[in-house]
Order: C-alpha cells, then sequence, then structure tokens
C-alpha cells in the first residue's frame, strides 16, 4: 500500500499551521505502518485534545478522539478489551504530561501493550501559545509574558521512572530516524513511548523569536545528538536522540489472562 | 433451574444483575459506599472471562469503559459522589459520541468528601444537569434488591436501545442494606443486545446517520468498518463540523431521542393512586418509608397513595401529572434539600400544593419524620 492509502483523503487538508511539524509526525507514523505492513484494520488510534489530537482524524484506522488528557485511559480500555489490536496514541505535550500525567505514568506502569507519542512542541498550540510543563524555565508564552519560572520534565526519565519498557527522542530534522523508532516502538511488547521533538513556529516559535519553521529544525539538527555520544560529553546541554530503554516485562494483558486461569482453575 | 434465593446488599443484587444482563467489562476506582461492586467483580469477571481493571481514578474508569464498549463490550463502573463529579466530562463524552455504559451511583452525603458512609439523595439534579450543555440523560433508581436487580438490568437494555450513557442512581441505605433476592432465571427477563450495522465491508457506513427510527447501528472498533469518533460536534461520518445546521440537528437528535420518549423511559410503581388525596412521590430508599406511611395511613382509612419513580430522567412529567391530577396535596419524600420536588412542581397543574417531606442529616428519613411533616401539611399542628 502507498502512504496515501493510510490516510482520509475526504478530509484532508489538514488544520495545522504551515510549517508545523505534526505533518512530520503524521508522516513518520505512517511510513512506519506502511513498512511493517499492518493491515489498516487492526490499528486503534487513540487520541486526546489539542493541535497533534488532531491526527486521528486524518489516518484511515479505527479512530478514537477523546477528551483533553485522558487518550492513555480510553485506549486501556480498548487495549484490555481486544489485546490484538495495536494501539497508537498520538499525544500533545501539555496532553500528555500536564492534564494527562497521572493516566502517562500508570499506562507506563502497567506496561501495557501500546505506543505512545508524544509530540513535544513546547507550547499550548490549539488555545493560542500558552507554556506547557515542557517549555521550561525563560521561554515566552501568552501566559508567561515576563518568561516562564517553570521547570520542565524530561519525558524520557519520567517515562522510565514509570515503568515504560521502551522509551526514545527523536525529532522533525531525523525523520528517517522517527520512523525507524516508531516501527520499533510498535513492534516492542509492552508500553513504549516515543518523544518526537516537533516545532510550533506560529507560536513557541515566534513568541521566542526563533525564527520560522526551518530555523527550528535546524535548531533540533544542532542542538540533539545520539545518545552518549562523544559531542554529548563535550556539551552537557546538547539533547539526546535514540532509545534510552528497550527491556522486556511482563505485558498487562497477558498477566490479566493469568488471572482468569486462576480464577478459571477447578470450575467448569 | 428454578430461582434461586440470595440474601443480599444492595450492592451485590447489583453486580448480579449486571452480569445477568451481560456485563464483560468493568473498571473502577474505590469510593464507599459503591465499592462492594468492584470487589465484587474483582472476583466474579475473571471467572467467566471477562474483564476487570482498577483504574488510576474515576475520570480514567469512565473513560476505559467507554474505550471498551466501543468494541462491543457491555460496560459498568461505580462510584460515589466525589467520582461522580469526576466522571463529568467522560459523561459529557459517552452522551455526545453515543456511546452505551453504565454508570453506578451509590450516593453519599455531599458536597465534597461530605459524609461517606451515610446516606443521602443529593445527587439527583447532578446526574441530570452535572455535565456542561445541552443534553438528556437517563437515570434509574430502586428501593429494594428484588427493584436494584430489574433496574440494573434495564439500565443496560436501555443505554443499548439509546446508545447512551445509563445512571443507575442509587443510595448508601439500598447499597449496604441486606435483603432477600430472587434470582430471575435466565431468559426470565429479556435482554437488549447491541444493534450492530448490517453494512457489509467495503460499502460506507455512517456512524452517525440514524435511521428513521433514530437508532444508531453500530460497528464494533477492531471490525470491518473504520471510522471516526469524536466529542466535537460531528457530521454522519463521525468527522468534526462547524456548520451551524449539523450542530442543530446534533444537539436536536442527542435531546429529542430521550425527552421525546419520556413515556417509554418511565418506569414506576402506584400503591393506592386511585382516589388518594394525599399523592406522596418518593424513590430509592426514601420510597420504603413511605411506602410504610401510606399502608398505615389506608388502614385507618384516610386517601392516600404513593408514586414511586424509578425512571428519574428524563422527568416522567406526562405520568406525574396524570396521577397527581386530583390530589389535594403532592408530598414529595427524599433525603435532600427538593430536587426532585421541583421538577414535580413544574409538572403538575397546581405547584402550590406540592409539599416536601425530606431528611438532609445524614440519618434515613423513617416513617415517623414523614408522619411529622404530614401532620404540618394537613395543619393538625406539632
Amino acid at each position: 500500500m502507498a502512504v496515501k492509502d493510510y490516510l482520509r483523503e475526504r478530509f484532508l487538508p489538514h488544520m495545522w499551521c504551515p510549517g508545523c511539524g505534526h505533518g512530520e509526525v503524521l508522516g513518520g507514523l505512517v511510513r512506519a505502518i506502511e513498512n511493517l505492513g499492518l493491515s489498516k484494520s487492526e490499528i486503534v488510534m487513540v487520541s486526546g485534545i489539542g493541535c497533534s489530537s488532531r491526527i486521528s482524524g486524518y489516518v484511515d484506522f479505527h479512530t478514537l478522539h477523546t477528551i483533553h488528557g485522558r487518550a492513555l485511559a480510553f485506549a486501556t480500555g480498548v487495549k484490555i478489551s481486544r489485546p490484538e489490536l495495536k494501539l497508537i496514541v498520538p499525544m500533545g505535550d501539555g496532553d500528555a504530561l500536564a492534564i494527562g500525567g497521572n493516566h502517562f505514568i500508570h499506562a507506563a506502569r502497567r506496561n501495557l501493550d501500546m505506543t505512545a507519542i508524544v509530540m513535544n512542541n513546547r507550547i499550548y498550540g490549539m488555545t493560542g501559545g500558552q507554556f506547557s510543563p515542557l517549555s521550561g524555565a525563560n521561554i515566552s508564552a501568552t501566559t508567561a509574558p515576563y518568561r516562564t519560572i517553570d521547570r520542565d520534565f524530561d519525558i524520557a526519565e519520567l517515562a522510565k521512572a514509570a515503568g515504560a519498557t521502551f522509551v526514545a527522542r527523536c525529532t522533525t530534522y531525523h525523520v528517517q530516524q522517527m520512523t525507524e523508532t516508531i516501527e520499533k516502538a510498535i513492534t516492542h511488547k509492552g508500553f513504549s513511548v516515543v518523544e518526537v521533538l516537533t516545532q510550533c513556529p506560529t507560536y513557541f516559535g515566534r513568541k521566542n523569536k526563533i525564527g520560522g519553521a526551518a530555523d527550528m529544525i535546524t535548531w533540533f539538527k544542532d542542538n540533539t545528538t545520539p545518545i552518549g555520544s562523544k559531542a554529548k560529553q563535550e556539551n552537557t546541554a546538547l539533547i539526546e536522540r535514540g532509545i534510552f530503554v528497550q527491556i522486556t516485562a511482563p505485558e498487562y494483558c497477558e498477566e490479566y489472562q493469568k488471572v482468569v486461569e486462576r480464577a478459571t482453575k477447578g470450575r467448569t | 433451574m428454578g430461582n434461586t434465593l440470595k440474601f443480599v446488599q444492595g450492592n451485590e443484587a447489583c453486580v448480579e444483575a449486571a452480569l445477568y444482563a451481560g456485563l464483560d467489562f468493568f473498571a473502577g476506582y474505590p469510593i464507599t459506599p459503591s465499592t462492594e461492586i468492584a470487589e465484587l467483580l474483582a472476583y466474579r469477571l475473571p471467572q467467566i472471562g471477562g474483564k476487570f481493571i482498577q483504574m488510576e481514578d474515576e475520570i480514567a474508569s469512565l473513560c476505559a469503559i467507554i474505550g471498551a464498549s466501543l468494541t462491543g463490550r457491555k460496560v459498568l463502573t461505580a462510584t460515589s459522589g466525589p467520582g461522580f463529579s469526576l466522571m463529568q466530562e467522560a459523561l459529557g463524552y459517552a452522551i455526545m459520541t453515543e456511546i452505551p455504559c453504565v454508570i453506578a451511583n451509590v450516593q453519599r452525603g455531599g458536597p465534597s468528601t461530605g459524609i461517606p458512609t451515610h446516606v443521602s439523595q443529593g445527587d439527583v439534579n447532578q446526574a441530570r444537569w452535572g455535565t456542561h450543555g445541552d443534553h438528556a440523560i437517563i437515570a434509574l433508581t430502586a428501593s429494594n434488591h428484588q427493584d436494584v436487580f430489574a433496574m440494573t438490568v434495564e439500565a443496560f437494555n436501555l443505554a443499548e436501545t439509546y446508545r447512551t450513557p445509563v445512571i443507575l442512581l442509587l443510595d448508601e441505605v439500598v447499597g449496604h442494606m441486606r435483603e432477600k433476592l430472587i434470582m430471575p432465571a435466565p431468559g426470565e427477563i429479556p435482554l437488549v443486545d447491541r444493534l450492530r450495522t448490517s453494512v457489509k465491508e467495503g460499502v460506507d457506513y455512517h456512524p452517525y446517520l440514524p435511521r428513521e427510527d433514530g437508532r444508531l447501528p453500530m460497528s464494533d472498533f477492531g471490525g470491518v468498518h473504520r471510522y471516526n469518533v469524536t466529542g466535537l460536534v460531528h457530521d454522519m461520518w463521525g468527522f468534526p463540523s462547524t456548520d451551524p445546521q449539523t450542530v442543530h440537528d446534533l444537539l436536536r437528535h442527542l435531546v429529542d431521542k430521550l425527552e421525546n420518549r419520556a413515556n417509554e423511559i418511565a418506569r414506576y410503581k402506584e400503591y393506592h393512586l386511585e382516589d388518594a388525596e394525599i399523592v406522596m412521590i418518593s424513590y430509592g430508599s426514601s420510597a420504603r418509608s413511605a411506602l410504610h406511611v401510606v399502608e398505615n395511613r389506608r388502614q385507618r382509612g384516610e386517601r392516600m397513595g404513593l408514586l414511586e419513580l424509578q425512571t428519574l430522567w428524563p422527568f416522567p412529567s406526562e405520568i406525574v401529572r396524570q396521577k397527581c391530577a386530583h390530589a389535594k396535596s403532592v408530598v414529595v419524600v427524599e433525603m435532600n434539600m427538593g430536587q426532585i420536588m421541583q421538577s414535580v412542581k413544574l409538572a403538575v397543574a397546581q405547584p402550590e400544593r406540592v409539599f416536601l417531606a425530606n431528611r438532609i442529616d445524614s440519618n434515613f428519613i423513617t416513617p415517623n419524620d414523614i408522619m411529622n411533616i404530614l401532620r404540618i401539611i394537613q395543619g393538625k399542628g406539632v
């Protein structure tokens, strides 16, 4: 199948701003699914609210566009009900880690077999450029006219500590790597998290005078480095990209089957 | 197999009925006085290959059952006031997306953490209007365990029939009290299965295009039809729309599908209403005391009757108006500050003849409490 066969052309063009990184994530995601040869009917995409969450409308899978922050909770119900389905949950940084932070850590803790993709543009785009828990300190936003004082999360560290068994980071500059990483995340048995650094030129870029989309993507190129690289040792400010965690642990749906076996043992 | 007699809590009767109705997915979070429902289902569901999950909060619990319902399961969550408050946004989502699910709210005293192990009927209007925006909802109650069983099965049946969340508004007294339950035999109470689309694979399926009778056949997530579900205003494809006509039509559909069928959805019981000059209206555990008073007064020759509401929402206005048509006074018995009384006043021809007999101090309203208030209403002094 070609990439366009995975899209609902009826609902295009998409609603994202020119230069937005979310389209690149959509491209990377669809290419990953195409490379894996998955059937469209075995994929359920669950999203929350925000610019990133609109991704679910454009793909020809079973798509569930839910409420702000709760995508993983809905996905948990779908997955436990039908473990044979592939669950992909794209979320924004505010969606996944502010309002949805609790569901994020608990989905990771359970090690449910699903893939969370956090499209991290460090801003609330849909509502007009307010800072998020991923903005970090000293950032200009519409709710931080004197710049932010809030510290940010490290999504990879948080996911790892919460028990995610696959954790990776990539960017919209490294699109090939993004596709490969998403492929690995979908193939991984357990809760996989892929953080994609993506650009919001309309709000984050403009408010912080970084420039346009091309400048922001170049920033990803210049300020990220593969995990454990020599460059990172020389410059600790660089953001690492690559796979941080890839381990095997008991998966929730398989463990639940054991509960069923214990409950039905000796019963007819 | 004959009927089995059990001696159970109301929460247990709810569990038995849910399983009878075909429940195979439960998600919940511990909260008094509903917790027994989760505990019992944690034990029972795995025995039949059903799914039980304890979620991180009540928000996640309702979200999880909505997701599971979309894959074709019959689903339930159980909670009490504070948890029910947390569920309001997801409740609106289930209303908007028309996904069948049942939410048991075993009411305790509120507001806030309130008084957890004591009785109240304070969530009646929250069940109606807790979530934002114009909408309609079904809420059922019961005053004894046989009726808890019947209304729980009804809740699942109505959820499937109308593609809507149904709130089972129990209260602490009914939930925790023990009394007998005669288990209906399999098949004794009819069950409504999900209406699934007959549209074949490869043919366009419109998930939100109502049939002529207003019903929307579903297609299970994971099945042959791939479609979009969203809490945004949506068109027949389930895709977001801002077209004013689409917005108008969807809102009208969501409200009319229930409000226009209030009489069909109404479940109620009546006692001695034929010549009643005083009509009592009650529901849930309060109706037990109200019935006691009615039976007592009838023996003394007083023309008193009871209308026990089992469907609270959509409010059965026509039925209430008819039953109260010849009443000299109407006395609403409830454990709140008159939440159903407001709807009764709107329904009857002479609202000035509607009185409230209530108790809000966390103690159960007794027949004595009601009789004391009746003396005042009847002008017999205190």
